[in-house]
């Protein structure tokens, strides 16, 4: 037993943390560090810088553009790209639809698609959710059938995260309606400008722009927007969802925002003095951080017990509870350090060159509060993991 | 990064498990604490002949040559078992105690005789006043040629009654509270002078208050530099702490299978009462916790014989606070899913409860280290 690192995997730790330190340009990174919202472009351009590098797609096989890295060096990359304030990379295409059609597509797909996902000149959303169907997924309605020479899909999916600015929709539609509810669905890959297409965006909580619903009008697409096998899509999503819970942990994420804790916290704004000359205030960080350790050092168990199956490891479960409840928490925290300039409420989508009402740093931590809500309803809601471990871990 | 263990590790823990499923069923158990001891001397020989009492000392010492690692192995499996010999007090918190302060020579004296099975001691530090605060000693140590005499009490001395000697922390300097001048005093439990007074505790073991009155210790019997006894108490109780958090994760993860098995076997409504969601719920946050507490397990594990006070005492202090909060959580929630059964004295969930609540109550519950820790920094600095 040895929890160090080998001198290879510091050393590319070190890499790792001057590469973006030195490639991230400052006005992204200023933007996340403050917990500010990130222009299309901002992403664009830092995936770009990453694809130079050939960093974009680290856990790919290396054919199509990976880096051939183990499993902890990429978990260390992840956590250094991740505390050093870079954008997350846009998961619809890099995690979940890439790793589907390099192992599902065909020949065509993988050309067509793959080069364009890691340069992000292809923006994927997905199309899983409906208003029906959301832990419950199976139960999904949009249906796709087949006309001639192409799919018509009809129906509705919601929750779609950042659609406005994608340009392919990978989606599951019903396309046997008989027999189990799982068997008879499929998975597609849909051009969002395809006649028939609406996206229509939701205000969140936080009176952002970041989720829509998207509708499908008799929407034709090519018989070659079919991934895989007829029928066979909840395989491939279930796949999807595994590569999903990795790194959902998000590790490096409440770091970056524990840091920022720890930076506000010693400004003295209000009458008392800093925050962090408070013990009681000190002691709940202490709390979170103490949390947060043992949730990456979980992790890393998890990774150097992973199972070369392909199936779901149900302790992603724990990860993703954990790892959420701990986000939620550092977003408390930063409220708690901003106080009573939580208050003003600004519009994230407006374009002003009015100053901000209170301190520059205090505008994001109420509305990035009240959004990260969503961490334990995303993904598998926290409930559903439960179910998983009680299941898959418990035998319940 | 490598969570797996040895091959002479793993053969290690099947020993153990195997000793305890055969020795420590619950029945036994309750024998063994009746006993005037209030653990089984008989299993300490086994221990000794497993090797289980050297397992943690080099081999230059007279033990075998192990570590941190070989005493997580033994104090989880000793933890799923609610096992009473001290073989915290004697192997881990007094083992390190000799192992940093004493001489070579009486180092390898002490160690050959725990190894053996010959020497059970226990660790006289804690003073009424004290708290938790490891510098307030108040015992006098005053200097009389080149021996000392003792005079003072201590309290709450796990296992204290039956040890066959002590290790006594004493002032020999400066005032109470100071952090110089605490000194390391080894004392035969029947010298002239000590009386004990033994009792049961409330995890099912045995403490004793103990007064020493004239109480002299001669030159020989000094453990290490006169004064400079805390840095090595600090080290020794980080050292105890990481043991101590192996044998919460083995009372946790016992307590978990016993709630699952009962939840699988329990009808209620015409159905086993692991079918409602509400408790399967609770048992997966139970898996939560139990999952985080033994990441911090390790840690604390691989941080016990780091040097550096500092980054130590953080790792032990974080692995505290998770130990403390997921044992507290597992243990209620233990009770509380067994209903009406885990509230007897006879059923062992109860047992596991109170030894995990006592847990976090030893060496600073998980309060205390968070503010320890929030005085110290970032954890990621």
């Amino acid at each position: 037993m040895d929890l160090r690192l080998t001198e290879d995997e510091l050393a590319f730790r070190k890499e790792a943390r001057a590469f973006v330190r030195d490639n991230l340009p400052a006005s992204i990174r200023e933007k996340t560090v403050a917990g500010r919202r990130l222009a299309k472009e901002d992403y664009v351009r830092w995936t770009r810088i990453l694809a130079d590098k050939g960093w974009a797609a680290p856990h790919w096989p290396v054919e199509w553009g990976g880096t051939g890295w183990g499993p902890v060096k990429q978990s260390i990359f992840l956590d250094e790209v991740q505390r050093g304030n870079a954008p997350e990379a846009i998961a619809f295409g890099v995690n979940m639809v890439g790793p589907v059609i390099y192992t599902f597509g065909s020949r065509a797909q993988k050309e067509r698609f793959l080069p364009r996902i890691l340069d992000l000149r292809d923006w994927w959303c997905q199309g899983f959710s409906e208003p029906g169907a959301g832990s419950d997924l199976a139960s999904l309605r949009t249906t796709a059938r087949r006309d001639g020479d192409s799919w018509v899909i009809s129906g509705q999916k919601t929750w779609t995260t950042m659609a406005q600015y994608a340009d392919w929709i990978f989606l599951l539609a019903r396309t046997n309606p008989q027999g189990k509810k799982q068997e008879g669905i499929s998975f597609f890959l849909v051009d969002m400008k395809s006649p028939g297409v609406t996206v229509r965006p939701i205000q969140t909580i936080d009176g952002g722009h970041e989720v829509n619903e998207v509708f499908f009008d008799d929407v034709r697409a090519p018989l070659d927007a079919l991934v895989g096998e007829e029928n066979k899509g909840w395989d491939y999503a279930k796949f999807l969802l595994t590569n999903e819970r990795n790194g959902i942990a998000r590790v490096g994420i409440s770091k970056a925002r524990l840091d920022r804790v720890r930076e506000l916290a010693a400004i003295p704004v209000y009458g008392a003095g800093p925050k962090i000359d408070d013990p009681f205030f000190r002691a709940r960080l202490a709390s979170v951080e103490v949390e947060l350790k043992a949730l990456e050092m979980t992790q890393m168990r998890v990774i150097a017990s992973r199972r070369s199956d392909g199936k779901p490891d149900p302790a992603s479960s724990v990860l993703k509870i954990k790892g959420s409840e701990i986000q939620q928490a550092t977003t408390e925290l930063l409220m708690e350090v901003v106080g009573p300039y939580a208050l003003p409420y600004e519009d994230p989508e407006a374009l002003t060159n009015e100053p901000p009402v209170g301190p520059e740093w205090a505008g994001p931590a109420a509305p990035n509060y009240f959004n990260y809500r969503k961490v334990t309803i995303y993904g598998g809601s926290n409930e559903i993991q439960r179910g998983i471990i009680a299941k898959a871990i418990l035998g319940l | 990064m490598d969570f797996e263990l040895s091959s002479e590790q793993q053969m290690l823990r099947d020993n153990v498990a195997r000793l305890m499923k055969d020795r420590y069923n619950f029945e036994a158990r309750k024998s063994y604490q009746a006993s005037p001891a209030g653990f089984s001397e008989a299993l300490w020989r086994e221990y000794a002949d497993l090797g289980l009492l050297g397992a943690p000392f080099s081999e230059e010492d007279g033990g075998y040559g192990g570590g941190a690692v070989e005493t997580m192995i033994v104090m989880e499996e000793f933890g799923k078992a609610l096992a009473l010999e001290p073989y915290l007090e004697t192997v881990v918190l007094c083992g390190a105690l000799v192992k940093h302060a004493a001489s070579a020579e009486k180092r390898a004296e002490l160690i050959r005789r725990i190894a053996a099975g010959d020497l059970r001691l226990s660790f006289a530090h804690a003073e009424r006043q004290a708290g938790f605060d490891l510098n307030d000693v108040g015992l006098a140590a005053r200097k009389d040629g080149a021996a000392f005499v003792l005079d003072g009490e201590k309290g709450l001395i796990v296992n204290g009654d039956s040890a066959g000697a002590l290790i006594v922390s004493a002032r020999v300097s400066g005032g109470r509270r100071d952090r110089d001048g605490i000194g390391l005093f080894l004392v035969d439990a029947d010298a002239p002078g000590v009386t004990r007074r033994g009792y049961p505790t409330q995890d099912g073991r045995r403490a004793a208050e103990i007064a020493f009155a004239n109480v002299r210790v001669e030159p020989e019997s000094v453990l290490g530099a006169p004064e400079g006894g805390l840095p090595i108490i600090e080290r020794a109780v980080d050292e105890t702490i990481a043991a101590l958090s192996a044998e919460a994760v083995g009372a946790m993860s016992e307590a978990l299978a016993m709630t699952v098995e009962y939840l699988k076997t329990r009808k209620q409504f015409g159905v086993t009462i692991g079918s409602f969601q509400a408790l399967q719920h609770r048992a997966s946050d139970m898996v939560v916790a139990l999952e985080q507490a033994r990441s911090m397990m390790y840690l604390a594990t691989m941080s016990a014989t780091e040097e550096n006070a500092v980054e130590r005492g953080k790792a032990i202090s974080a692995a505290k606070v998770q130990i403390g909060r997921s044992a507290k959580f597992i243990g209620q929630q233990a009770v509380q899913m067994h209903g009406g059964i885990a509230m007897t004295y006879e059923y062992k969930v109860g047992h596991l409860f109170k030894r995990l609540t006592l847990i976090d109550a030893a060496y600073g519950d998980a309060d205390l280290h968070a503010r320890k820790l929030g005085d110290r920094g970032s954890l990621f600095a």
